[in-house]
């Protein structure tokens, strides 16, 4: 009996720790984008940066450029932007787009599919997705001084030198 | 057998009690991505925080004597 609930306790230890020690493999998914769909699948191999966004989000606008320098800078490095826009209309997320330039790649989610199985929990929110399909890191909203940290754990896990 | 109405009444006081707890319990939460309406200027509190100040501004110079839009009186000694 006693070494019975030892075995469960230790089980249950492991249940509860298994989520942080483990890099959990992030959800596949197929969009309709700006000219044709965009999966994940398709860059497994490659480092993707996984951006949720939406264009009533001021953060979001901000983040922009600062994607648009990431993909230019490790492009070469096997590095790919993903934005997901999650507006309920297309129309408001063309009309954002037509404001900037946008060098990397947007996906289109209006049912709000994919934040779900991600568990958006800010907007907006990003997910660094390993070679291995693997979520890296994931970090929420969008502020100036998170910039160095999140392309810090970009570098790593493409392989560079940090 | 005809039973009470206030014993009727009794009867069905704690469903009525269960059917008003589950609805304050039950809160439907809005998704992050589902805040674009929340976010419209004209849905802020503050739609305009310029107008707002001056707003304040004179309010509190027209009633600064009763402590403007605060607690504390103005110094006069009369509130």
């Amino acid at each position: 009996m006693k070494t019975r609930s030892f075995v469960l306790s230790v089980s249950l230890l492991f249940a509860a720790l298994s989520p942080h020690t483990h890099a959990e493999t992030a959800p596949s998914f197929k969009l309709p984008g700006a000219h044709s769909a965009v999966s994940l699948e398709a860059h497994r191999g490659s480092v993707v940066y996984l951006d949720f966004w939406a264009s009533w989000c001021s953060p979001c606008r901000k983040s922009f450029p600062w994607m648009n320098t990431l993909q230019q800078r490790y492009r070469e490095a096997g590095l790919t932007v993903i934005a997901v826009n999650l507006d309920a209309s297309r129309a408001e997320a063309e009309h954002f787009l037509q404001s900037l330039s946008v060098d990397f790649t947007v996906a289109f989610d209006q049912a709000g599919q994919t934040a779900e199985a991600f568990n958006v929990l800010a907007m907006p929110s990003s997910y660094l997705i390993g070679r291995d399909g693997k979520i890296v890191h994931q970090h929420r909203g969008f502020r100036q001084k998170d910039k160095a940290a999140i392309e810090q754990s970009i570098r790593k896990a493409l392989g560079e030198s940090v | 057998m005809k039973l009470p109405r206030s014993l009727l009444v009794l009867a069905m006081l704690p469903l009525t009690a269960c059917s008003t707890l589950a609805d304050i319990t039950h809160t439907e939460t809005v998704k992050p991505w589902d805040r674009g309406l929340l976010a419209q200027d004209s849905l802020q509190l503050e739609p305009d925080a310029m107008q707002s100040y001056v707003d304040d501004h004179i309010y509190f110079s027209r009633e600064a004597s009763t402590g403007g839009k605060g607690i504390g009186g103005g110094g006069c000694g009369c509130n």
